[in-house]
């Protein structure tokens, strides 16, 4: 696959934006403002910067994507699927008795998942026994993502694994935090404050990089930037807007764990086509 | 019994050694025979034996510190590459700890990590209640994908380590920390999911795990005397329970009695119980700890206390007896 223009990339990201929304509808709950607002880094990994292969998902040389929020799963089947991982029709059947697509995913259910998550916390631990077992097995050039929440760091594990990260120099692991601001009771900072966030990362021995994380061009970057790092593991601090793309549900911490009715994913798909002719704008 | 080829309890020497010792050496010969074998540790590396392995290998040996959650993770992204990671701590706090992380990231995802959870029961001794742990069998056994094993003595650890390595399932190694009889030789078979009668009789089934097989065997020889011809079942694997065995010698007997040190619920008790209840209702008698959780004390004084030495068991097969 040749390589995608950013404009392109952008597309891509609101293709993504509409399945989710037909994918919750159809399924009647699941979480929307998370897989909104990483679509981008969705669109980024899967169409610029993993080494993967859709038709043979286990190819012993891909990276490895793990995704520790399991919840903002639809946003990396919506991906999958674009990608060419399976067709897309199968999107509808998100959390339908019988699908590959479970409410959580499950790694054995659906070929190219990496991890089973749902249970917040463990992402970046797993991320760190594969880097360990890269090398001791001396495969230099492959890398781990691992996909966080924001609300997910109140879980210790993910500061055990902070350590290890650090005590190891795993430098094939590049973590990437969606900091969305947002978790279920309410904004992260009232619900239990994260701040500084950026300086704990640091005080752990992280390479830290800050980025706008709806800004396709800034996620490529950031990860080019992880890899060039060998000190140390990277983390990227990507701000996100939850709910990015649907002005009703943009910034409204209500929408963590809902679904649009018929009446407003109607409204949003609206929305999304007119934000996509906006954005191919911008760049022409 | 001549063909399991096991130590005369009544008439040899009898050798002890801590049953967490043959996991070292197990361990240790695992990784010779596999060079994906891999071991991460949570700060107890010695106290688990994991040294003799870390000192050969250090590049396939990680030390985590005191964070058991980390742990079972880390090990199920080392699962994940290949790797067969053996995770040691004591038992209480891995899987007493980290058992979310055990079920989603090594069962529901399917990574075969080997947990081995040291210093299990109450003959931990001083350490008291908080170190004992008795719950771990209950804990592990109802997680779907996860086998369950509970060495009788150190050997049976040592080959027990290697089948699990050999294993393709996520599995779990209960292991105690004091010095336990051998009764067991080299050649004695153990397999994942055998249970093996040790002691043949007509009368009374005893099935027993763990530490508690010797025991039984002393119970069963004092019982011999007064005419009562017990037969001894050695349960090592907990889950798959070996109901074929189980069932022969109950059909037979139609008196079981289950030993454990551990918690009945949920145990072998509570396993014996619910194959017996589904397959061949019969009067069934546990021994273990009975909902309550342990104290300090020296590892005799507690076993006296708790009703797990060779005399007690052999007084509960005479009542069951008795009963029959």
């Amino acid at each position: 696959m040749g390589k995608l223009s950013i404009k392109e990339l952008e597309l891509k990201a609101y293709d993504i934006r509409q399945d989710i929304i037909r994918m919750l509808e159809k399924a009647g709950s699941g979480h929307s403002a998370g897989p909104l607002g990483m679509a981008d880094i969705f669109a980024a990994l899967y169409f610029d910067i993993l080494k993967h292969n859709p038709v043979q998902p286990d190819w012993e040389q891909r990276d490895i994507l793990l995704l520790s929020n399991g919840h903002c799963v639809p946003v990396r089947y919506a991906a999958m699927a674009e990608a060419g991982y399976f067709d897309k029709s199968e999107l509808l059947t998100l959390r339908q008795f019988g699908s590959r697509l479970q409410g959580h995913p499950e790694r054995t259910k659906l070929p190219g998942l990496e991890n089973t998550s749902g249970p917040l916390g463990c992402g970046l631990s797993q991320a760190c026994g594969m880097a360990l077992a890269m090398r001791m097995n001396k495969e230099l050039h492959r890398w781990i993502y691992v996909v966080m929440g924001d609300g997910e760091l109140n879980e210790g594990n993910i500061w055990e694994a902070a350590m290890l990260g650090s005590k190891y120099h795993l430098n094939n692991v590049i973590g990437i935090i969606d900091r969305n601001n947002i978790q279920i009771d309410g904004p992260t900072e009232s619900v239990m404050p994260l701040e500084d966030l950026r300086g704990k990362w640091e005080s752990f021995g992280w390479h830290v990089i800050e980025i706008d994380g709806n800004n396709i061009d800034a996620i490529i970057d950031a990860c080019a930037m992880g890899r060039a790092i060998v000190e140390k593991p990277v983390m990227i601090i990507a701000h996100t807007i939850p709910g990015k793309g649907v002005d009703f549900m943009e910034y409204d911490f209500h929408w963590h764990g809902a679904p649009p009715n018929h009446e407003q994913a109607k409204l949003a798909l609206k929305e999304l086509r007119t934000l996509q002719g906006r954005i191919r704008s911008e760049h022409e | 019994m001549s063909n399991l080829h096991l130590v005369d309890v009544h008439k040899d020497e009898v050798v002890s050694e801590p049953i967490r010792k043959g996991f070292g050496k197990g361990l240790l010969e695992a990784g010779k025979r596999n060079v994906n074998v891999v071991a991460a540790c949570a700060d107890l590396t010695e106290s688990t034996q994991m040294g003799l392995f870390r000192d050969d290998y250090p590049d396939r040996f990680v030390e985590i510190g005191v964070a058991e959650q980390n742990l079972v993770t880390v090990a199920s992204g080392l699962a994940a590459m290949a790797k067969i990671p053996f995770v040691s701590s004591y038992a209480a706090f891995s899987p007493g700890r980290n058992w979310e992380q055990i079920r989603t990231t090594i069962c529901l995802n399917d990574r075969p990590v080997k947990i081995v959870g040291s210093h299990a029961g109450i003959s931990v001794g001083p350490d008291g209640a908080t170190h004992q742990m008795l719950e771990d069998i209950a804990l592990m056994r109802v997680l779907p994908n996860m086998v369950v094993i509970v060495p009788g003595d150190a050997l049976e650890a040592q080959k027990a380590t290697l089948a699990m390595a050999e294993d393709s399932r996520p599995s779990y190694l209960r292991l105690a920390r004091e010095a336990t009889p051998i009764i067991t030789t080299d050649k004695t078979p153990f397999e994942i999911g055998k249970a093996y009668v040790y002691s043949p009789g007509s009368d009374v089934t005893v099935i027993a795990t763990g530490t508690m097989t010797y025991q039984a065997l002393l119970a069963a020889e004092m019982l011999f005397k007064t005419g009562i011809d017990v037969e001894v079942i050695h349960c090592p694997t907990i889950k798959p329970l070996d109901a074929v065995t189980i069932l022969k010698s109950v059909e037979k007997t139609k008196t079981v009695i289950t030993v454990e040190e551990g918690q009945i619920i949920g145990g072998l008790g509570g396993a014996v119980a619910e194959l017996l209840s589904e397959e061949l209702p019969t009067k069934l008698k546990r021994i273990g700890v009975r909902d309550r959780f342990g104290e300090s004390g020296t590892p005799e004084e507690l076993l006296h206390h708790f009703g797990l030495t060779a005399k007690h068991i052999a007084m509960a097969i005479h009542d069951a007896y008795d009963n029959k």
